[in-house]
């Protein structure tokens, strides 16, 4: 599957099956939880998928040990880990790769990179191609999340010169990030 | 009233552009109607039986003279000259063109205003006590908060695919206009022991299949700290909602299966997190949003008007009409108005163009400007000059909007039914139009008094009828649609839900169905009592007697 990374399409080097190679692998929840080849002994890079009915407060004392945590979205309109991302990011501080997994679509792009993916595999290189103008779509947010957009609730507030609201966010391809949550007034 | 400022214009026009691009997108066959579907919902469109229906948000039911008349001009242009007031302080067009979809948006952005959030799985427009602001009972202003909580919960990137739908509800109040309790959230305002205003915070409530009485999860939260609190709740919602069947995935549902008190506690939990940062409301925000909804310029006026107490007694029908329909204001010397939408005969909640235009200019020369679109499909003129009562009736009764039935027995709440809903099982409006003709005597109505009327078209309730004091529900037998009727329901802050009289009627025998239960109620009420009294008091068995006497 076609992997968006920062804002292109980027090489995919996480195998999800263990090839008895040292490449990086995704391994599932279960596999991990059972320890499967002695994955938590290995001292290759490890990442993890987690399917959306699986919190990740599952893996809240492992988050360290993945560089890849991969959500799964079944259906375009199961949206429990919107929240995952956001608790990882907020809660748990995982600053790794947040990976974006099944039915990711065009029309979510946004949202999902609001609550903090950073990365989305696609069904087609196509969805690529219009990453940037959906990214764009909108540029006025009414809620603080972990990413760098400031809502518009807090730009208010800022003093002179106001800026037309077109131009107010930060670029849409600014990478998420964990820190300024906390200060953000409402 | 709330105005726009730069962001939420750039926002609402951002949003136009994106939407004509999907429609775009739909129209040249890039996207299939499966795929543009959940995008159409999200900008308020769905597909009816005959046509699409754009329904648009009038968030916590306040309206400028300039929107209403442009609600009017998108009645004329793109629809069939008709609008419908909804149950949930919206309207809906039910004659649209996908094509015209983007240019009513766009219209509508002109005028600060969007049909975003008004359906899909997704935080719905707030609604508010229609009253607020000038209500003679209230504690503070909702709308206040309701404008903060629209904003909040638009495009909320972490709760736009929700288990379902869900829908909050706010009173500033005591006395509950707003049915607080039949929504997935309901915040009521209360006094704390420090003389301090905050929040009674309901959940679970929601009528649909599954009927349930919203239940208190916290009895007082102080103001700054709304938006932290909404958000632990979505967020244990939008984790362990159900979302194998779409039957069970409202938060009622999760609420009844852990029990009341475990939700509160899990909300509590993931609230301490979060309590005091980013979502923390400072109270120069608080006062930002207040000074939008700073009282107009009221004039100082006598308490009483001699003009107007000599009009209402040289005029019975006049009379009739401030008792029914007129309600105590907060200011001497003045009133509200409620503009009933429900004439002998007519479709609950439907306006006409220049019935909405007429309604503009008179909020205009009565008032300040404003309307109020009430949860009763009705419309109110909250600003009204005691002594100007009996001029605005009288425009009133040449524009056909001045019923004196307000709160009586044919101020029905309907919903479209099988003449436009594709899930409805029965008519609705031809019910409403019947029983509205057979009670279609003022003097009648007002000796029947207080009594509510609800029907709904399928088990979605859209009409609200579990809380009616009269509840019917339309069903299908075998292919012919019956009518259930339930009794004693109640929306206000003693909610609660109807009890069912027994087996349905056919649409031929609901109307005398109908008579039977006011007529019983009459033989059986004491001095001073309404129908929920003299219901209470004996119960369903008289009515149950005969209705079925005949059987
Ligand atoms: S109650 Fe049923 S018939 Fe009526 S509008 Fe709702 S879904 Fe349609």
């Amino acid at each position: 599957m076609p992997l968006i990374k920062d804002g292109k399409l980027a090489d995919d080097p996480w195998q999800v099956a263990d090839d008895g190679t040292a490449a990086p692998l995704i391994v599932s929840l279960e596999a991990w939880q059972a320890n499967e080849g002695g994955i938590r002994q290995r001292n290759t890079p490890i990442g993890i998928r987690l399917a959306s009915d699986q919190s990740p407060a599952l893996i809240a004392e492992d988050i360290e040990r993945f560089e890849v945590i991969a959500l799964e979205f079944p259906k375009f309109n199961d949206g429990r880990a919107y929240s995952y991302a956001r608790l990882l990011r907020e809660r748990h501080g995982y600053k790794g790769e947040l990976r974006a997994v099944g039915n990711v679509l065009r029309d979510q792009f946004l949202f999902m990179h609001r609550c903090g993916f950073d990365a989305f595999e696609v069904a087609d290189t196509g969805a690529a191609a219009v990453w940037e103008e959906a990214l764009r779509e909108i540029s006025v947010w009414y809620q603080p999340t972990a990413d760098r957009r400031k809502p518009a609730t807090t730009l208010r507030r800022k003093p002179h010169p106001r800026r037309p609201a077109a131009g107010t966010s930060s670029g849409p391809g600014d990478p998420p990030s964990v820190a300024c949550a906390g200060h953000w007034a409402y | 009233m709330y105005r726009y400022d730069e962001f939420d214009h750039g926002f609402v026009r951002q949003r136009v552009a994106q939407f004509r691009g999907q429609v775009a997108r739909r129209l040249d066959g890039a996207l299939t109607e499966d795929e543009f579907k959940p995008l159409r919902l999200m900008n308020g469109l769905y597909l009816q039986l005959h046509a699409y229906m754009l329904r648009v948000a009038i968030p916590y039911g306040t309206l400028s003279a300039r929107q209403m008349r442009r609600l009017a001009d998108i009645a004329r242009r793109y629809d069939k000259g008709f609008g419908h007031f909804t149950t949930r302080q919206n309207i809906q067009y039910n004659w649209i063109r996908l094509e015209d979809a983007p240019d009513i948006l766009a219209d509508l952005a002109d005028v600060e205003m969007h049909a975003i959030q008004t359906s899909g799985n997704c935080i719905r427009n707030v609604t508010a006590d229609q009253f607020a602001g000038v209500a003679a009972d209230e504690i503070e202003d909702p709308r206040v908060y309701a404008e903060i909580i629209r904003q909040w919960s638009t495009l909320h990137p972490e709760f736009s695919f929700l288990p379902r739908k869900f829908k909050i509800a706010i009173t500033g109040a005591p006395r509950d206009r707003a049915a607080v309790r039949a929504h997935d959230i309901g915040l009521r305002m209360h006094w704390n022991a420090d003389g301090e205003a905050g929040f009674e915070i309901m959940v679970g409530g929601g009528l649909g299949r599954t009927p349930v009485i919203g239940k208190t999860i916290r009895a007082f939260l102080p103001k700054q700290d709304l938006l932290s609190y909404l958000e632990a709740i979505l967020r244990v919602y939008n984790q362990l909602g159900r979302r194998d069947n779409i039957h069970k995935a409202r938060i009622k549902i999760l609420v009844n299966q852990v029990g009341a008190e475990t939700f509160a506690d899990m909300v509590e939990a993931e609230w301490r997190e979060i309590r005091g940062g980013a979502l923390d409301l400072p109270a120069d925000e608080i006062a930002r949003i207040e000074s939008y909804f700073a009282p107009p310029d009221y004039e100082r006026l006598d308490a009483a008007s001699p003009a107007f107490e000599a009009q209402r007694r040289s005029d019975p029908a006049f009379a009739q009409w401030v008792r029914s329909n007129v309600v105590a204001h907060k200011r001497p010397g003045y009133a509200i108005a409620n503009i009933s939408l429900k004439p002998a005969g007519g479709v609950p909640g439907d306006a006409s163009a220049e019935q909405m235009e007429v309604v503009a200019d008179l909020a205009e020369r009565y008032g300040f400007g404003e309307i109020r679109v009430a949860h009763e499909q009705n419309l109110v003129l909250p600003d009204v000059r005691l002594s100007d009562l009996h001029a605005l009736w009288q425009e009133l009764r040449t524009a056909g909007l001045a019923t004196a039935n307000i709160g009586l027995l044919t101020d029905i709440i309907a919903c479209p039914g099988l003449d436009y809903c594709n899930l409805a099982n029965a008519r609705s409006i031809p019910i409403a139009q019947r029983i509205g003709q057979r009670f279609d005597d003022l003097a009648r109505l007002h000796d029947i008094g207080r009594l509510t009327l609800n029907i709904s078209g399928c088990i979605n309730a859209c009409a609200h009828h579990h809380v009616g004091n009269i509840g019917i529900l339309g069903v299908n037998k075998k292919g012919v649609e019956y009518y259930q009727v339930t009794l004693g329901g109640n929306a206000d802050e003693n909610a609660a839900l109807g009890d069912l009289v027994g087996p349905a009627f056919s649409g031929e025998e609901i109307a005398d169905a109908v008579e039977t239960i006011v007529d019983t109620y009459l033989e059986q009420r004491d001095r001073g009592e309404q129908f929920l009294d003299t219901y209470r008091r004996v119960g369903l068995q008289p009515f149950k007697e005969k209705l079925y006497a005949a059987h």
